[in-house]
């Protein structure tokens, strides 16, 4: 069915979104099939395509309609779908699980109980979203449509109340009132930094009003970070919401020209976005004349070629610009000369698509949910919620919103189920290269900007990763350094030198071949890199290593003085052992790549330590737990 | 040199030498690769130093100067990816294919890479062949990934 397109007027919006609500109220339910990019690994494509043609089958497809959805946030539950209006929810589904849903429940009016979620403990089974704790402690303002509505469809966001705080601000409000309900929200950058976004957007206009130079917004979306997926979710989700903020912040500034920087990684999210923008272009929300009114913007995407530095807005720009990403040195901000020289207010996609909300429903209201207060002062404290990637080791995986404010604790044990396999936590990685690692002694502290800061962390773009007592933090400090190493532009030399002589340290700490002596040059390095490297990147890379000696140095000490690494990881100071819990099954026989587990069937097995690579395979496959890493 | 894939990425990016990167992304995936002869070709057409090109071309991760394998297996070592193994993949799949992780296989078959978070961190460890991901990859499964893949 294609209609005809016409471009929406002030006075028609309301009338498009309810005509949508009505045409879906038509059916019985609506079966919302999430087809963000983890459930599509898992086949959500299929699914989805699968149950409209199951449905086309049984003569059911004028009662129930199939929605795809961006993520749901319940990655580890994927392929998954809610079945409205009652909100039952599925997951890990299949072909055979499909039929069962629609003949079952669609045609016999009976919820199929195996296919729902189970209480960790009780195993009971959790019918609703809503009685799943992963999602009952969650608020969402960020992700308010997640799972509800079609991401490639501008009436489907607009039924879920898109682009109404643009047309109340193009209705009612000046463009300083819009400016003014943002700073009165307190809301402060949500990719890492937390810079308010109120002041800074004033001290756009301020450049403006001084220099008349037409200025420019960027919508920051090169989500670099390893372990975090926020702004690749909420654009494959939601890229209505993004773009919506993106406008307002045009209005309130007075901007023409935007751009959306987009990881290149990130397929999905690019053509959905890209879609969304040509609706709105041919819906009249972006190009000339918006909703007939005198607003004039537009949006153009650039996609990142792969370089993590390009988070850091300077060298974004000088991306944008067509040159290599090089960050610049600070002292001329972006608000007064940033893309080709013109004044730029860069957000993150999160911040972008926060901003609806605030004008929406106001910046005080806004600003009352978090932690702190942001009344007088946006950094006396940290307003409205935040978006986390809460993955590594950990039961439930995926995407979640909290208040700022939380308690560690809250989030990864009674959103996130706790650690999986009956291990213990160890730690948790907050920030990514620039963030640190939490030990379970800070379990309690409040999840927001300056507590995070404070121990030794940062509140970053998002990510979480959750760390067991299988995760060496030498290791992971290594890692961080490693990565850094790699992404380094090379421009300063502290950055670029030193990140080269941690990484060399740390790597003889993990080889048993470095003395305590060098733990202090360490700690000298990283002091001279926080101070004297050009940008970000290089003043913050020192915080993976410095936390983890704040907090493990036991660890650290343990592979320098006994020689060993306690959680089983640094391969030159482990070795792999069957112990008597083998019940001589061959599975590890089988899997060694070397060839160098021998052993009688039904008897235990054992290792010859001189041809072992320690892969770790036999670890992996052995039903017993009867591989032991000492 | 096959130049209407070259022209037509021109074409679509107006000539206009502050799409630069666009352009090459757009080489790559039409090429496989960045041919030294088509780079000397965009450069020539824009009216850029061909040295622009190359330092754009090494600097960022999504370019490759040698032509790539007919699979490119990318291992994503993302943090999450890294705490729950994907290490012994990458080492795996090393083994399996017999080259270094950057490498391609003499049959033109296979290049292995380790990249950087492809942000499904929820289903890690992940391997992405071609467009397609592989979530909750183990190292002792590899073989039969590489199996799927040849059979597809």
């Amino acid at each position: 069915m294609t209609r005809p397109v016409t471009r929406i007027s002030l006075k028609r919006l309301d009338a498009v979104g309810r005509a949508h609500r009505e045409a879906l109220s038509r059916f019985k339910g609506l079966l919302l099939v999430c087809t963000g990019t983890g459930c599509v690994s898992a086949g959500g494509f299929r699914i989805r395509d699968g149950l409209r043609e199951l449905l086309r089958q049984r003569g059911l497809d004028n009662e129930w309609l199939v929605v795809q959805t961006g993520c749901n946030g319940f990655c580890a539950m994927g392929p998954l779908m809610v079945v409205q209006p009652e909100g039952i929810f599925y997951q890990k589904l299949d072909e055979k699980a499909l039929a069962r849903v629609v003949d079952e429940h669609l045609a016999g009016g009976r919820p199929v109980t195996s296919l729902m979620h189970r209480d960790l403990v009780t195993g009971d089974p959790q019918a609703r979203m809503a009685d799943i704790p992963f999602f009952a402690k969650q608020q969402l303002i960020a992700l308010r449509n997640k799972g509800l509505i079609d991401p490639e469809d501008i009436e489907s966001a607009i039924a879920a109340g898109g682009y109404r705080a643009l047309h109340k601000a193009l209705t009612s409000m000046k463009p300083a009132e819009v400016l003014a309900e943002v700073r009165r929200s307190g809301i402060r950058g949500r990719g890492g930094a937390g810079f308010p976004t109120g002041l800074k957007w004033q001290s756009c206009i301020d450049v403006v009003m001084r220099t008349g130079q037409p200025p420019v917004i960027v919508c920051n979306g090169d989500e670099g970070d390893p372990g975090a997926f926020m702004d690749r979710s909420i654009i494959e989700t939601d890229p209505h919401s993004v773009l919506e903020g993106m406008l307002l912040g045009a209005y309130a500034l007075g901007a023409t020209e935007g751009f959306v920087y987009i990881r290149k990684e990130y397929p999905l999210a690019v053509e959905r976005l890209g879609r969304a923008i040509e609706q709105c272009r041919e819906r009249g929300l972006l190009g000339r004349r918006i909703l007939g009114t005198d607003l004039s913007f537009d949006i153009r995407i650039h996609r990142g070629a792969g370089a993590f530095v390009c988070g850091e807005s300077t060298a974004l720009m000088a991306s944008m610009e067509g040159r290599v990403g090089e960050p610049r040195a600070k002292y001329v901000h972006n608000v007064e000369a940033g893309y080709m020289g013109r004044p730029t207010v860069l957000n993150n996609v999160e911040t972008w698509d926060n901003v609806p909300v605030i004008i929406d429903r106001g910046g005080a209201w806004f600003g009352g949910i978090g932690s702190g207060d942001v009344s007088r002062d946006p950094w006396g404290g940290s307003s409205g919620t935040k978006v986390f990637s809460l993955v590594g080791n950990i039961e439930n995986t995926g995407l979640v919103e909290v208040p700022m404010g939380i308690k560690l604790r809250e989030i990864i044990f009674d959103i996130g189920g706790g650690i999986p396999d009956g291990r213990q936590f160890k730690a948790v990685q907050t920030g990514g290269p620039s963030g640190g690692c939490i030990p379970a002694s800070l379990l309690d502290l409040a999840v927001d900007f300056d507590s995070l800061t404070r121990a030794g962390s940062m509140m970053g773009s998002g990510g979480m990763i959750v760390m067991d007592d299988r995760t060496c933090m030498v290791d992971v400090a290594k890692y961080f350094i490693d990565f850094l190493k790699e992404e380094s532009c090379g421009k300063c030399t502290p950055c670029r030198e030193g990140l080269i002589a941690v990484s060399e340290i740390l790597g003889s700490i993990t080889r048993g071949e470095a003395d305590e002596e060098m733990l202090v040059e360490l700690e000298d390095l990283c002091g001279t890199m926080a101070v004297s490297s050009l940008c970000q990147l290089g003043a913050t890379a020192p915080n993976p290593v410095l936390s983890t000696l704040r907090y493990f140095r036991d660890e650290y000490l343990a592979h320098i003085r006994d020689r060993k690494c306690p959680a089983g990881v640094c391969k030159p100071l482990i070795r792999f052992e069957i112990t008597d819990k083998c019940t001589g099954c061959h599975a590890c026989s089988i899997n060694c790549p070397v060839n160098c587990i021998a052993g009688e069937k039904q008897a235990m097995h054992s290792i010859d330590q001189n041809e072992c690579i320690k892969c770790g395979i036999c670890r992996e496959v052995c039903r017993f737990d009867a591989v032991r890493v000492g | 040199m096959d130049r209407r894939k070259a022209d037509a990425v021109l074409r679509k990016w107006k000539h206009d030498p502050t799409c630069l990167i666009e352009i090459l992304q757009d080489i790559q995936d039409e090429y496989r690769h960045l041919p030294q002869d088509v780079v000397r070709y965009v450069a020539d057409s824009l009216c850029v130093p061909v040295e622009r090109l190359y330092h754009i071309g090494t600097f960022f991760k999504a370019f490759s100067l040698e032509p790539r394998g007919r699979h490119v297996l990318e291992v994503c070592t993302g943090t999450a990816c890294h705490v729950k193994g994907a290490p012994r993949v990458l080492d795996a799949l090393s083994r399996e294919l017999g080259v270094e992780q950057g490498g391609t296989t003499d049959d033109g078959e296979f290049t292995l890479e380790a990249v950087r978070c492809l942000g499904c961190c929820a289903i890690a460890p992940v391997v992405k062949v071609g467009h397609e991901l592989h979530g909750g990859v183990r190292a002792a499964r590899v073989k039969s990934l590489l199996k799927k893949v040849t059979d597809d």
